[in-house]
């Protein structure tokens, strides 16, 4: 009797802990990773409310310390409709044919873009407004593409860093993958290049902004007796400003196309030989077999690294601010160096405003890049 | 037991105190800072942080206190040192920066005011350096707060040979000035079978190049004595960078670039001062810097020829009650030479110490003894003759004796031609003080740099260049409130009514 008290007893109280002892396995991951949180949440998120409030606020120093005042939107103001403007979004020119045509075109392929999903059989009401809001930042942002760079305007730093980002990716991304399966193919000395084309990569980038800046020198520096040969030596490639955005984009593609060399180099080596040479056997070319078979099993990394890329694009600095320190005028100008410029001032509202204007082209356009790409070719793969 | 072990104790450590005091005052019997550290920050250099460097040993040697010079680099210097003092972190004692900065640091109180200190210490010899330095680079509503240890003033420097060769004379206005670059400009100068270059200046964005301007522009906008002021309208802060004096300014600025090394725009001083001592250009504008790298043996290709004078002028100045140009004559230019209004520009101001007035009292007096020491004749005037110092020259003991910079390798004849242009200009009663007002740095670095490069690339034209600056400066003044500003460059004017 007592003995089977205790046991009913014992097993009430299992009963009764059980789902006590559920929950604490349950809530354990969270508790464990707390700690992580607050630590993100101390160093990530503070920053960027704090920033946010900066940007609202305008700095200046009194008698025994700082004095932060709210000013609302004014930084915001100044960049969009105030005294930076034609620094932030450029001037406008008159409009060309060519600007005509070319925003005819974007605009003709976000339309249809828009009229597909419409008419698709996965729209939802979500989806819809995220396009359409899509739609029309991405219809803004190219208007001032074309009517700055198109025309008798001039690009401001917005952008400036657009085109950055959009031509050196392009381009690293061609180079990296030709590169990458360059080196896959059985030639000889290609592990001495593997090693070689990585190099630029690990130079700081300030690093390769002297180096740039001595090799696009034509007066002196070691390129002079290809210039003299040339008859070049009186003419500054770095002083006029296609010229000199040239040279930072080269830059720029010189230093990160080791990166996605090595992520690709790393993705084609995985892939397995079979279907190759399944391919091969059926007497597929050489083309099919890259556009068919390599190229589509490579897209999860390509998507990948092309992602990191434009977000780590966004951020050029280094280059602009050794190589001509943002001129001739504003003419090689990077949002961040932009935002630099003004914060060396201790104008840190502006500044702030300027890195938030960043942050939100980063957002659209990775935001935009993850749901047109990133889950079409997770739905491929 | 316990109680005895403490009574041991506290007699081991009160022995070991009195040892230790006792030590102490035997080796360092004299020294006046003995156990003083004294922390100053400056820019990275070499130039500025070398002389303190070298001499902060001798100094401790001497007194006692241990000198730590911080090197940052110059484009974080200015708010570096400013949000140390207002977070009040408090890691310097003192800096060694522009005193443009005055119109930040001053008023809310940062800087020790040292009026009473630089009259009474004899090692300093204030009177000995030129009253500019005195009554305005240091001093900030009546009261000094810095010690300057460098001359900064713009002037040009020609090519004597070639001058003298093709029976030119030195630029008096700046109209001479293009002409003369204009006859050099693609002639081999220095016999190496090349082109070379009428005027290298430095051009470059972020660098050097809107001091350049302002000197230029100063000639078209103060002629009534430093008081006057160059940058604003002292009655309602109207800044003065939207008239024909500007405009002409803008028009000679823009001559000048095109007359030059290709690369003019892409240049800062270190290319210009390059090219200019290894023979290659026949004009240049800068501060004291090219007198002493010209008779550097280990790069200089110009020694013995060069030039040196004020900075070139202008007949026709700004009248400020039409807003035109109008010709100079006895009321308009009272200071002009031949008719030509000079307006030497103290560039930049002069690299000067000042205290942290939160530091402890030995501290300050100990860097006040150091800042006292590195300025004081003897110190000072052998450091302005080394080019790699950065120090330019900025008192009367300077400018007489001579023998320091013969010894230092400058013939007497140039020695005279660089001492005169620098005395001709510091005793301009028409001297431009450099902005110093809250925020200078935004004004000059950020608005007037930014809209002077978008000018030269062809990304404005003058009246867009002339609005922007105007609407920027004025943006930023009213930001910061009109009446506070104004006072501010008042002050900085010591102008008191």
């Amino acid at each position: 009797m007592s003995s089977q008290t205790s046991e009913r007893v014992l097993r009430a109280a299992t009963s009764r802990w059980r789902p006590i002892g559920a929950r604490l396995d349950r809530s354990a991951g969270s508790v464990f990773i707390l700690p992580a949180v607050l630590v993100i949440l101390g160093f990530s998120i503070f920053p960027l409310l704090a920033s946010l409030y900066v940007s609202l606020s305008r700095l200046s120093f009194s008698e025994g310390g700082v004095d932060l005042k709210f000013v609302g939107l004014d930084n915001y103001a100044k960049l969009i409709v105030g005294v930076d403007q034609t620094h932030f979004l450029g001037v406008v020119g008159p409009i060309t044919p060519v600007s005509i045509a070319v925003l005819a075109a974007a605009y003709g392929l976000l339309a249809l873009l828009l009229y597909r999903y419409i008419t698709g059989p996965n729209r939802t009401a979500g989806g819809l407004v995220g396009r359409v809001v899509t739609v029309v930042i991405a219809g803004a942002l190219l208007w001032l593409i074309a009517n700055t760079i198109l025309t008798s305007g001039r690009p401001g730093t917005l952008v400036v860093t657009i085109v950055y980002v959009g031509v050196d990716v392009a381009v690293q991304y061609l180079l990296g993958l030709g590169l990458a399966l360059l080196v896959v193919q059985h030639l000889p000395g290609r592990r001495f290049f593997r090693v070689v084309f990585l190099l630029p990569m690990m130079i700081t980038p300030v690093g390769v902004a002297y180096l740039f800046q001595m090799l696009t020198d034509t007066s002196k520096g070691p390129l002079y007796p290809l210039w003299a040969r040339f008859g070049l030596t009186d003419v500054s490639w770095v002083t006029n400003p296609w010229g000199a955005r040239l040279a930072v984009m080269i830059g720029d593609v010189w230093q990160w196309t080791p990166f996605i060399f090595i992520i690709l180099l790393a993705a084609i080596e995985t892939l397995p030989h079979e279907l190759v040479e399944a391919a091969v056997v059926d007497g597929a070319s050489r083309w099919n077999v890259f556009w068919r078979i390599t190229f589509p099993q490579i897209l999860p990394a390509t998507t990948t690294v092309v992602l990191i890329r434009l977000i780590e694009g966004f951020k050029i600095i280094d280059l602009p601010n050794v190589l001509t320190n943002g001129g001739p005028g504003t003419a090689t100008e990077s949002l961040t160096l932009h935002a630099y410029t003004i914060w060396r001032a201790l104008d840190i509202g502006g500044s702030a405003a300027v890195a938030y204007m960043l942050l939100l082209l980063v957002t659209f356009v990775s935001v935009t890049y993850v749901n047109l790409f990133r889950r079409r070719v997770a739905a491929l793969t | 037991m316990s109680r005895h072990l403490a009574k041991a104790l506290g007699l081991v450590v009160g022995v070991g105190l009195m040892a230790a005091c006792a030590s102490g005052s035997n080796t360092n019997s004299g020294q006046k800072f003995s156990g003083v550290t004294v922390r100053v920050v400056t820019f990275t250099g070499p130039q500025i942080a070398e002389p303190l460097q070298r001499r902060a040993p001798d100094f401790e040697k001497a007194t006692g206190a241990k000198v730590q010079i911080i090197t940052v680099p110059f484009s974080d210097l200015y708010q570096k040192v400013l949000t140390d003092f207002a977070t009040k972190t408090n890691s310097y004692d003192a800096t060694v920066f522009d005193p443009q900065w005055m119109g930040d640091y001053v008023p809310p109180g940062y800087l020790e005011d040292l009026t009473d200190r630089v009259k009474n210490d004899s090692t300093l010899q204030w009177d000995d350096i030129a009253p500019f330095f005195r009554d305005f680079s240091a001093t900030f509503k009546g009261k000094v707060y810095t010690i300057p240890l460098d001359g900064d003033f713009q002037m040009v420097y020609y090519r004597k040979d070639l001058l003298q060769k093709d029976g030119l004379k030195a630029p008096e206005t700046w109209q001479d000035y293009i002409d003369i670059a204009r006859h050099f400009q693609g002639k081999d100068l220095n016999g190496d079978g090349k082109a070379d270059y009428g005027s290298c200046l430095a051009m470059k964005r972020s660098a050097q190049s809107y001091w350049a301007w302002i000197s230029i522009a100063s000639a078209f906008l103060q002629s009534q004595g430093t008081k006057q002021g160059a940058f604003f309208d002292l009655n309602n802060m109207q800044p003065l960078t939207n008239n024909p004096g500007a405009a002409a300014a803008l028009d000679v600025y823009k001559q000048l670039s095109k007359i030059g090394p290709p690369t003019q725009l892409n240049d800062d001083v270190g290319n210009s001062r390059g090219l200019f001592i290894t023979g290659r250009c026949a004009l240049s504008l800068d501060w004291g810097d090219i007198g002493t790298l010209a008779i550097d043996k280990t790069q200089s290709k110009v020694e013995d020829k060069v030039g040196a004078v004020i900075l070139p002028g202008s007949k026709q100045v700004l009248d400020r009650s039409t807003g035109q140009l109008a010709d100079c004559n006895a009321t308009l230019c009272p200071y002009a030479v031949n008719g030509v209004n000079h307006a030497p520009f103290a560039a930049f101001g002069g690299w000067s110490g000042a205290i942290n007035k939160a530091s402890s009292a030995k501290v300050k007096d100990a860097a006040f003894a150091f800042l006292s020491y590195m300025s004081a004749p003897k110190q000072s005037g052998e450091d302005v003759t080394i080019g790699r110092t950065g120090f330019n020259p900025y008192r009367t003991s300077q400018f007489t004796n001579l023998d320091e910079w013969t010894k230092a390798g400058m013939s007497t004849q140039a020695a005279n031609d660089y001492l005169g242009a620098i005395k001709s200009s510091l005793q301009s009663p028409n001297m431009v003080l450099d902005l110093r007002i809250p925020q200078s740095a935004y004004y000059q670095q950020t608005a007037l740099d930014t809209a002077l490069a978008q000018f030269l690339a062809g990304e404005l034209n003058v009246n867009q260049t002339m609005n922007q600056i105007t609407s920027q400066w004025n943006k930023k003044t009213d930001d910061l409130g009109r009446q506070a500003q104004l006072d501010s460059y008042k002050a900085s004017l010591s102008v008191t009514k």
